[in-house]
This record gives C-alpha cells, structure tokens and sequence, in this order.
C-alpha cells in the first residue's frame, strides 16, 4: 500500500475518529463527506469509546495472503455505543466464544505489514471483556 | 419505451477452461448468439466482465472484444457491478433497446477466473476495502456473517444451509454445461473443509471460466429472427450501503428487496406469479436470503420452503434450475447472462430434462459484493 494512502486512513484507524452529523446526530465511521441518512455535510469530530458489542462474526479459515499465517482467526462486527459498527479481528480468545451480544474491548494493535513497503499497518481489534464478577 | 426481447443466446461450458482465453470465451458465446439468427451485425455491444484487470491483467475490454468478434468500429461498453456486471449490462441493452437508440444489441458477460491470480484476494476488491478487507475479511467471511444472523435471527442451522447445496447440485447434474455435475450428499456438504464459519466449501459456489451470450431486439421485430422470442417484461435494480457493517439488518438484503419492488412494480408482476428463478447463490445462505427478500416468502422461512421441496422441481417454484452458481458455476461476469439464458431456455420449453412445466413467466436475480448491488429481471413467453 503506498504510503500516502495508508497515512490518509491514520485518524479513524489508529484514534477512532468518528464524525456526527450535525443535521442528524448520526455517527459515521469512518467519516464522510456526505451523511448516509440525511446527506448533511456538516460534521462534528467525534471518538469512539474503545468498545462495543458483537452484532455477527464469523472464523475465517481460507484467508487472504497477508492473513494467512493467522487462520483461523475470528472476525466481527461490532457496534460502539455511539451506534457506529466497525468490521474488526477478534484475538486473545477462543474463536467459539465469539457470539452476538459478546462485549469486547476495541484495542490499538499490528493489523497487517507491507513486506515490500516497510510499513507496519496499525489498527483496533476487538478483545473479550473479561466476565463481570 | 419499446417491447424488447431476447431472441438468441449463446454460452460456453462453465469450468476450468484451461484451453480457453477470455478473448476466446467471449467469442465463443457471442458467435453462438449470432449464428442462431444467421449472423446479424449488431448495432451494439455490451460486456459484463468484473475484473478482467485483476485476474488476468486486461482493462478496456469492449473495444478488445468487439474487435476479435470481427466488429471493430461497432460501439461497445464494458458494465462492471462486482459479481451482478452480467444483469447490470443487461439491464443497459435492455433499456438501449427499449429507448429506441439500437435495434440489435448483443450483451455478452465473461470471466477469466483460472489463469492464475489469487482469487480470494481479487473477489475480495469487491467489498469496501479500506473498512473491510484492510482487516482481513474475505467474500466467504462476509456471507458467513450473514449466515450467523440469519442463524441468530431465524434460528436457521448449518443443516439448512446444505439442504441448498445438496438441492442445486442435484439441478446440477441436469445441465450439459454445468462446472459440477454431480450430486452431493447432506453429510459430504457438512463435513467438507471450512473457509468460513459456518461456510464450508460445498456451501461455496466455485471458480469458473465462462461466458454467456444473448442478443436483444425490439419484440415488433423478433419474428424476423425466431419463432420463439422471450418478452423481457422489465428490470429492477438498486443498491445498498456497500460495507455489511453499514447495514441495518445484515441477514436481510436490502438491495435484492428494492430491486425486486422496483421489477415487480415496473412489470405488474407479483412474486405468487413467478414460475421459475434463476437466484444468485453464490453461497448457500445467499439464497435463503434472496429468496426472502423476493417475498418468494416471508422472512425466516426460506429454510422451510427448501426442505420442504417447494425450490425443486414439483414445488411451488423451482429455483436455480441450472444448478445455481454453485454447481453450474459462477464466472463472475458472466453469471447474470447466464441466470437470463436459463430462464430463455424454460420458458421456450427448451430446458430438456430441467423443463418447469408450462413456464410462462420467470425472474432472474443477480447480486454484486455481499450485496450492495442487484439487478432484478422479469421474463415472459410471448
């Protein structure tokens, strides 16, 4: 990936910069230039809280290239309670574990490296929150 | 608008054509098209092909393939909507036709799968990269979350999964140009390897060559080249927020219900009234879902109406009598032109031992990236 284009993505990848609409409160991520539901433009900068609930997951086992020393590896949706929804990997678990309704914490981690670009690719995936109690 | 038909179609065997160029595919089926009517120059040329950049590294293909057809200087357009390019470069015929710009329009869908690319990484460009795949998803990996919500929804099991599976394979065996042409059992499906939980590989339609062919013209004009045009009544298409996490609901297809609102209105077709469809499933849930968001039935009954046996033969409507993309194969540019020839072929009463009895009217449903884009069309025997 050249640079500039991973650099582009800096914000919402690594600080989970949000925008809400300042017509609708929607909260859009990663932000846009136009809001999906009421095509407002302005926007408010907003963060994510670092966590959420899993709406839908899967275990990918035939991987892309770049994932493919990782598989089996759980992946999710999951949504902030800002109402914003990511597509993330879930690590540090039982791949079975991860279910609907599953609260994770959303935590800083190495996503991907570009072998002949040098750079290491930076991003959130999820992680189980541990039980309460 | 003018009454439009399809009045000839052509299609190469689905499979891996190791002998086969993808300028020779398309050729194949576009002559094959041509020569049923005694080889008309057509006044235009449209070209459904995904990504014949990705997988063997050719853009600009309309003018590419215009020229080896041997009509260089005819206009040609190349439509790309992910896996529905087939059906949205239908849909552009059939409305060049219908506006009365082109009288004779040839759309010809074609992919060149096998020549070497790492596929997953190609058909993956078709979701939202920077959101999706830059975290590693893949297209199985999408359609297994929709599954799981489906299952989470529905309470819909592994088991009625395969029973689609199972089904189209059976279809399958029916058609001389399917990929696959074998039955599989319940069991073989359950038991094959995993690539996405809970997809396995015999949920997952295959990677194929083909191209599909069919040639459009005003249908006051039709009887000049066939006795036995197909009317298309209309078409419908619409789209949806590209990433599965932008969806409201992801175990309902949002842009397969609008299309199919918006064909059943243009045609005064209802869905009580389709006889036969040719349904994108390109995974098994695909189907269940597709079918829901017809209103073929209601939501979370899909399953039902397939063990049942109301989408096989004898039932209330057969769907993928041509083994669906998963057994007859999914070169992905071509599928929706080839769902449009099956449906051409039933309803002329063409389809050999797949013949719907007394098919009149069928539907065809074609769908890009894990569901962002579909096209819609309705067919009727004139």
């Amino acid at each position: 990936m050249p640079s500039p284009r991973y650099w582009r993505e800096i914000p919402s990848r690594y600080r989970l910069e949000a925008g809400r609409c300042a017509s609708c409160g929607k909260v859009v991520y990663p932000r846009r230039r136009v809001c999906p539901d009421c095509r407002g433009t302005e926007f408010e900068s907003v963060l994510l809280s670092p966590e959420g609930k899993v709406v839908t997951s899967t275990v990918v086992h035939v991987a892309p290239t770049e994932f493919q020393m990782a598989a089996p590896y759980p992946m999710a949706v999951v949504e902030t309670p800002e109402g914003a929804r990511l597509m993330v990997q879930v690590t540090d678990c039982e791949p079975e574990d991860v279910c609907p309704g599953l609260h994770v914490n959303l935590e800083f981690r190495l996503i991907r490296r570009e072998g002949e670009g040098g750079i290491l690719c930076y991003g959130h995936k999820a992680v189980p929150q541990p039980a309460a109690g | 608008m003018r009454d439009v038909a399809i009045i000839a179609t052509g299609m190469t065997p689905f499979g891996e054509l190791w002998q086969t160029s993808l300028r020779d595919l398309f050729v194949q089926a576009a002559r094959e098209a041509l020569d049923a009517v005694g080889g008309p120059r057509p006044d235009a040329i449209y070209v459904g092909n995904m990504s014949g950049g990705q997988f063997v590294g050719q853009e600009h293909l309309a003018p590419l393939m215009a020229d080896h057809l041997g009509y260089a200087g005819v206009p040609a357009t190349r439509v790309e909507s992910a896996c529905a390019s087939g059906g949205a470069a239908l849909r552009s015929a059939f409305y060049e036709v219908g506006a009365g710009a082109s009288d004779l329009v040839l759309v010809v869908g074609v992919e060149k799968m096998n020549d070497g690319v790492d596929v997953t990484n190609v058909l993956a460009s078709a979701a939202d990269q920077e959101t999706e795949v830059y975290h590693g998803i893949t297209f199985p990996g999408l359609y297994a979350m929709i599954a799981r919500a489906h299952m989470e929804a529905y309470g819909t099991t592994e088991g009625d999964l395969a029973v689609v599976s199972v089904k189209n394979h059976r279809h399958g065996t029916m058609n001389p140009k399917a990929q696959f042409r074998q039955e599989v059992t319940l069991e073989q499906v359950m038991t094959s390897s995993m690539v996405a939980d809970p997809l396995r590989l015999l949920h997952c339609s295959p990677v194929s060559d083909g191209a599909a062919a069919v040639l459009l013209c005003p249908l006051d004009r039709a009887r000049e080249f066939t006795d036995k045009p197909v009317k298309i009544r209309g078409s419908g298409m619409a789209t949806a927020p590209m990433a599965l996490a932008d969806r409201a609901d992801p175990a309902f297809l949002d842009a397969v219900s609008l299309a199919a609102c918006r064909a059943y209105e243009a045609t005064g077709v209802g869905p009580s009234d389709i006889q036969v469809a040719e349904v994108h499933d390109c995974f098994s849930i695909a189907e269940l879902c597709v079918l829901e968001a017809l209103c073929l039935t209601a939501r979370g009954e899909a399953a039902e109406l397939t063990r049942a046996g109301e989408t096989t033969h004898g039932g209330r409507v057969p769907i993928n009598t041509s083994g669906g993309l998963k057994s007859k194969g999914h070169p992905v540019g071509a599928t929706g032109v080839a769902q449009a020839i099956e449906i051409v072929e039933q309803l002329r009463g063409e389809a050999g031992e797949r013949q719907v009895k007394d098919a009149t009217v069928g539907l065809t449903q074609n769908m890009g990236g894990s569901g962002a884009s579909s096209v819609i069309h309705v067919f009727e025997r004139v």
